[in-house]
């Protein structure tokens, strides 16, 4: 006899309810595995993202027993030892529908924070030369890997708190621009994510690295801009 | 409307992130008081002086051992939180960095409570 | 408040919490070393009155306590409140106003 989960599931916008539903064990299984099983032969009307199904793109990231994560690289095994599981849509985003958010919001703090590269030179100059190893270089390596799955924003209480806060990863992609020696905005940057809804939100409970499937921290990159602003401010450049 | 239920804590660092803020804020609500108090002095060492008296009463030492917990664990929570700004984020050294806060504050109000008694 | 006036605030709060730090450390050093079996009035006033040393001291004490508190309930206003605007950050203003009054009535109460 398979051992069977019982699986409560968001239905509905903000006013939804949860559904339960009851799907047998398997070795190996994944929280995508999971949910997949229900749309496909429990309930064809559960709405629900994913792409690559391989932990590469961040599309199935939802909210798996109250901690957001990538489903498909969440083993059943290690999220629910007592055949209970609990999916919702990442939390700090409007619904869409069941577990599908809309992430425009999460994008456009990105665009709020200058998280966009200005180019200095053009295609007739010769090549930047960026030395690998200095710290510059380093810093914007270990934060450069973010592939915008708004896991960080979902695990952020400021976000909860403050609905300007532009949050972890919009904020760490902002620190990878402002090491970058090719960009030309480090002046307006630093003043865009500078302030309430900036840097200075951030209260460092560093749920958002203790989350990041990528193993970034966003608490690294965001006390590096509390440095530079602080700098900036002194200079009265800011 | 974001999707409702609990959000799972547990993470170390968001503890003492409420330790901070929670130790501020009862602070911020004593200091008037203390500052009062110690204004009594001008009408007087007599005036203090039955204040402090009145002190003198388990519950009220006991209050203030907590007060001086609070205001240990506010200084050394904002000391670590200085030092990961400043001294630069790494992740070994988080739990180090929580554990010394800890303690320190700890270490005061126990230094504190001996004192007293 | 414009995202220069706020890190203004931020950087003022961080300042006097470094200012705060060493305070602290003499406040409690002293509460811990000074204080045996019970607090009384003649200890207290015997160590500060007409001391010009700990009124310099706690006169600094005083500014930044009035400068990092207020600072830190405007945060907490906003996030668990939500009270933002002009009338939060005046009241935290007064709130910081009023602890400097208190507190100079206080360090001229024990060093007169």
């Amino acid at each position: 006899m398979t051992a069977q989960l019982q699986v409560r599931v968001w239905r509905g916008g903000a006013d939804g309810h949860y559904q339960t539903y009851d799907v047998p064990r398997r070795d190996a299984q994944t929280v995508l595995d999971v949910v997949s099983f229900i749309q496909r032969r429990l309930d064809p009307t559960l709405a629900y993202r994913f792409a690559c199904r391989v932990g590469m793109c961040g599309s199935c990231a939802m909210s798996v027993n109250g901690r957001p994560c990538w489903t498909c690289r969440t083993h059943v095994s290690k999220v629910a030892p007592s055949d209970r599981l609990e999916i919702a849509p990442l939390a700090n985003l409007p619904i869409v529908r069941d577990l599908v958010t809309d992430m425009r919001e999460f994008f456009d703090k990105w665009a709020r924070a200058r998280g966009r590269f200005e180019p200095t030179r053009t295609r007739s100059d010769d090549l930047a030369r960026i030395e690998p190893a200095s710290p510059p270089r380093r810093a914007v390596d270990r934060a450069i890997e973010c592939i915008g799955c708004g896991v960080c924003y979902a695990a952020c209480d400021v976000v909860a708190w403050n609905a300007d806060y532009l949050g972890p990863a919009a904020l760490n992609r902002a620190w990878t621009l402002i090491n970058d020696a090719r960009d030309g905005a480090r002046r307006e940057r630093l003043s865009a994510v500078a302030g309430d809804a900036g840097c200075h939100a951030c209260h460092t409970h560093q749920t958002c690295t203790a989350r990041c499937p990528m193993h970034l921290a966003p608490t690294a990159s965001i006390a590096g801009l509390k440095r530079a602003t602080t700098i900036a401010a002194l200079r009265g450049e800011l | 409307m974001t999707a409702p239920g609990w959000r799972n804590r547990g993470d170390a660092a968001y503890w003492a992130f409420l330790v901070h803020r929670i130790s501020g804020l009862l602070l911020s609500l004593f200091l008037p008081l203390h500052f009062l108090v110690l204004a009594q002095a001008l009408r007087g060492e007599a005036a203090l002086g039955a204040l402090l008296r009145w002190s003198q009463t388990p519950p009220v030492e006991a209050s203030e051992v907590a007060l001086v917990f609070l205001l240990a664990a506010h200084l050394a929570g904002g000391l670590r939180l200085l030092f990961i700004e400043w001294g630069g984020w790494r992740a070994e050294a988080q739990p180090a960095l929580l554990a010394l806060s800890g303690g320190a504050a700890a270490f005061c109000a126990l230094a504190f409570a001996l004192n007293l008694f | 408040m414009s995202n220069a006036a706020a890190t203004r605030l931020w950087l003022a709060q961080r300042a006097s919490a470094a200012v705060l730090a060493l305070c602290v450390a003499v406040h409690l050093a002293t509460m811990i070393l000074a204080v045996r079996g019970g607090l009384s009035a003649t200890e207290i006033l015997n160590r500060t009155r007409g001391s010009s040393a700990w009124a310099a001291f706690y006169a600094v004490f005083v500014l930044s306590v009035s400068i990092h508190v207020p600072i830190g309930l405007r945060t907490v206003a906003g996030e668990w409140l939500a009270w933002r605007g002009r009338a939060a950050d005046l009241t935290c203003l007064a709130v910081g106003i009023a602890l400097l009054v208190l507190g100079a009535l206080a360090i001229a109460a024990v060093t007169r």
